[in-house]
Formats: C-alpha cells, sequence, structure tokens
C-alpha cells in the first residue's frame, strides 16, 4: 500500500471511531505509520473538561500529573491561546525547571525532538496535537518538512472527531457540506476538469479551489481525491452514470 | 520593522498597541465611515480582537503603528463565516490551510512601502505555519491597494455597488508574487526572515539534542 493510501485508510478509520476509545486506537496506529517515538492528542473543553490519548508510557502521564507539569512544559506553555504550528526547539526551554523537566522527558523516552500544531475550535475548545521522536536536528527538520501539511490534516480530523464526540452535540452539526460544496464535489466526481467545474458552477477556479479545501476539511480527508471519495461513501454526493 | 504579536502579548508593546488602536479608528471610523465600535480612548476594537488574534504590525522608526493586519484560523470563530456567508454562496471557508486576514489597516502618514512590509509579512506566516490561503473581508477602495501593491485577492463575491462594495476575496502567494512584494517593500527577504524568527524563536537552538546525549 502507498504511503498516501495508507494514511488515507488511517483518517477513514479514525472519521469512523465511534467512542473515545477508538481515537487511542487510532493514535497508535498513526504513531507506528509516522515511525516516530510518541503522538498525543490533548483536548480541553469550553467548560475547562480534558481529554486525551497518545503513546506517552503511563508512568510519564502519571509523573507529568502527579508534579503538574502542565505548568512547567514549554509546549503547553508556548502553544496555549496560539494557533500557529511550531518545533519544540522554538519554544523558550531557558528557566531552570524547564531544563529539568526536558532532561526528565528525555529520560522517559518523549526523545529530544518534538513538533505541535496548537487548534482553536468552536466556542473557545483548545486542543494541541503533538508528535516527538530522538533524531537529530536535520533529521528532524526533514521529516516535519515532509509530512507538516498532513501533520496539521491529521491534527484538526482528531480535533473534529473528537467535538463530534463531545456530549450533548448533535452529529449533523459537523460534516454537513453546503449546496455549493456538494455541487462542488458531485462534479468533480463526475470526472469534470476544474476549469469545466468553475465554468458550470459560473465561479473562478480559485472559488472552486477553496470550496474544494473546505469540504476536503469538513471530509476529513487529505486530498481532493479522498474527500471525493468520502463524499460518495458517506452518501452526500450521489453520482449516477446514467 | 515587522512584528508578530498575538493580543495578550500586546501589553509588551504599549506604544504599538495604544496607536494601532487609534489609526484602526482613523481608518475604519473616520475615513472608511463603516460601522464600527470606537471606545472613550478613540480606539477601534470588535469581538475578534477578543479572541487573541495574531496581529501582524509594522513599526515606524519612532516606534508607533505604521500599519497592520490581523489574522486569525478560519477553524474557530471568524467574520467571514459568522457574518459573511451571504457572500460566499452559503459556504463556512474553513480550514486549518486557509486563514482569516482582517483589519488590514494603514496609518495616515505610514510611508508608501508599509502595504508591501505586510503583504511580505502574510508571506512569511504562510512559508512558516503551512497556511496555503488567507480569505478577508474587504471593500471597494481596498481593491486599488491591494493592485499597487502588486497583491490583488481573488474575489470570491461581492456586495453592493461602488465605493460601497464590500468584497470577500482570496490571497495566494506565488514565490514570484512574495519577490515582487519584498521589492515593493524595500526589504531584504533575510530581513524579513529575521523579523519573523524573532517572534516565533528561531531554529538554531541545540539545546535539545545537547540534552540528549549527557542524558
Amino acid at each position: 500500500m502507498g504511503m498516501t493510501q495508507k494514511r488515507e485508510t488511517l483518517l477513514e478509520e479514525l472519521e469512523s471511531a465511534q467512542g473515545l476509545e477508538a481515537l487511542q486506537g487510532a493514535i497508535e496506529e498513526l504513531r507506528e505509520h509516522f515511525s516516530v517515538d510518541h503522538m498525543v492528542y490533548h483536548w480541553v473543553s469550553s467548560s475547562g473538561e480534558q481529554y486525551g490519548c497518545g503513546t506517552y508510557s503511563p508512568i510519564w502521564v502519571q509523573r507529568y500529573l502527579d508534579r503538574n507539569y502542565i505548568r512547567v512544559d514549554p509546549v503547553i506553555i508556548g502553544c496555549y491561546q496560539r494557533f500557529h504550528p511550531v518545533d519544540w526547539k522554538r519554544l523558550d526551554w531557558s528557566s531552570k525547571a524547564a531544563r529539568e523537566f526536558q532532561k526528565e522527558a528525555i529520560d522517559h523516552g518523549i526523545g529530544n525532538q518534538g513538533f505541535s500544531i496548537p487548534i482553536r475550535g468552536p466556542n473557545g475548545q483548545f486542543a494541541l496535537f503533538s508528535v516527538s521522536h530522538h533524531c537529530d536536528d536535520d533529521t528532524w527538520a526533514t521529516f516535519t518538512d515532509a509530512n507538516r501539511r498532513d501533520l496539521i490534516l491529521i491534527a484538526h480530523e482528531f480535533n473534529q472527531k473528537a467535538l463530534e464526540l463531545e456530549p450533548g452535540r448533535t452529529p449533523d452539526q459537523q460534516r454537513a457540506l453546503s449546496p455549493r460544496e456538494v455541487d462542488a464535489m458531485t462534479l468533480i466526481a463526475m470526472g469534470y476538469s476544474r476549469a469545466q467545474v468553475a465554468e458550470t458552477l459560473s465561479i473562478s477556479e480559485h472559488t472552486l479551489r477553496v470550496y474544494i479545501e473546505s469540504a476536503r476539511f469538513k471530509l476529513g480527508a487529505l486530498n481532493t481525491t479522498h474527500a471525493v471519495a468520502q463524499a460518495m461513501s458517506r452518501g452526500l454526493i450521489v453520482v449516477s452514470n446514467g | 520593522m515587522l512584528h508578530y504579536i498575538y493580543a495578550d502579548q500586546l501589553d509588551n508593546f504599549p506604544k504599538l498597541k495604544r496607536t494601532m488602536f487609534l489609526d484602526r479608528s482613523d481608518q475604519f471610523k473616520t475615513r472608511l465611515n463603516w460601522d464600527v465600535n470606537v471606545d472613550e480612548n478613540g480606539e477601534e476594537r470588535d469581538e475578534y480582537d477578543a479572541l487573541n488574534p495574531l496581529y501582524v504590525i509594522w513599526e515606524k522608526p519612532d516606534g508607533s503603528h505604521g500599519g497592520s493586519m490581523r489574522l486569525l484560523p478560519t477553524t474557530g470563530p471568524c467574520m467571514v463565516n459568522d457574518h459573511f456567508l451571504n457572500l460566499t454562496d452559503g459556504v463556512r471557508i474553513e480550514s486549518p490551510l486557509i486563514w482569516e486576514c482582517t483589519r488590514f489597516c494603514l496609518a495616515r502618514d505610514a510611508e508608501p512601502r508599509t502595504a508591501a512590509a505586510l503583504m511580505l509579512a502574510g508571506g512569511e506566516v504562510m512559508t512558516g505555519f503551512g497556511v496555503e490561503h488567507y480569505v478577508g473581508v474587504f471593500d471597494a477602495r481596498m481593491v486599488r491597494i491591494y493592485r499597487l501593491i502588486g497583491s490583488s485577492p481573488e474575489v470570491l463575491g461581492s456586495e453592493g455597488k461602488g465605493r460601497e462594495q464590500i468584497s470577500v476575496g482570496l490571497w495566494s502567494f506565488t514565490e514570484e508574487a512574495r519577490a515582487k512584494v519584498a521589492e515593493r517593500a524595500g526589504l531584504d527577504p533575510a530581513q524579513s526572515r529575521a523579523w519573523f524568527e524573532a517572534a516565533f524563536g528561531s531554529d538554531a537552538g541545540a539545546a535539545l539534542v545537547e540534552f540528549a546525549q549527557s542524558a
């Protein structure tokens, strides 16, 4: 199976997850696929409830909670209330507490490299998705350059899923495509070129690109082809050959 | 110089902060006559300033605000999705790869290159954070300014006529566009990059690796 195909399959599994436990399974598979030491998703709702899944050892998680490292961790401090992805090297590790924390984290196998994606969802919801690994700077730069886009998309898909599974939320609030997005995806699925779709819908190709991108996000897909397949398999668009 | 400042960091830059909100009032209330709120200190703010947006600010040599714009992710609350769905055929433009850019503002006495400098900064954010497009709301008078600095948006939808026309537009920067904007801004791309790194931390710190090796 090709790399992109594998990622699409993993995302589809994540998308069809029926409960928060399934997110744990998904993150373990993704960590393995990306061949990194760790992958973690941590979510704080608007009412302050927390949820997390990931691959850190239970010993480290317990230690982190016991020592209340959330108040020291430069990743949390540097990402909270932010929305730009960040390499851990760019964070402020200068304080003594941060350096001690870092050493301990490395001792617990977190790795010496990391990349985090803060996510700002609706209604004050905040989440953080991180990958970490042990390797040299060049190897890590190569990895993040090659995977940044997919990691950002995967991080947000985790968040979409977590929001969907939030108690009291109706499923239809997420994932619904607007009529315009349905039109665009239907025509793409029928094999029209982008130029033809844009012309048919009387919009520019740039506008079409935005509609496809927003549909892709709602469908939790990695690219346009994947988004079309997802829309079809969920019955959001119907393409007949008749 | 260019600054990249989240709202919760603005207090570290009191003069920039005050003059930015004053200049916004001057542009949007006094000159454009938009229906915006100006407080008792003469500063213009809206509800999105309370959401900890990222401001890109050009600082004049005297330390005051020369121009700015405000960035927010489209995955959270933002102006286009909250107020202008009628201009996008009802499509909520939501994606981690598309950020919203609003309140593009120039001080009355801004140097001519200020707008281009801000556009250059927009390009730094795209490169640095994997953003592929900006979406934004603007009125007819801005169209000319965007064209002059070589960074015209693609209009997704418009409403109204003449000077009153309001549009939602999309920016996508190519490397060529960036070079052109840098030239108009009279800025060395390396300098621009250095300002960006000063704001978000440079990649130079090898502290982690040293720790790994000593551990």
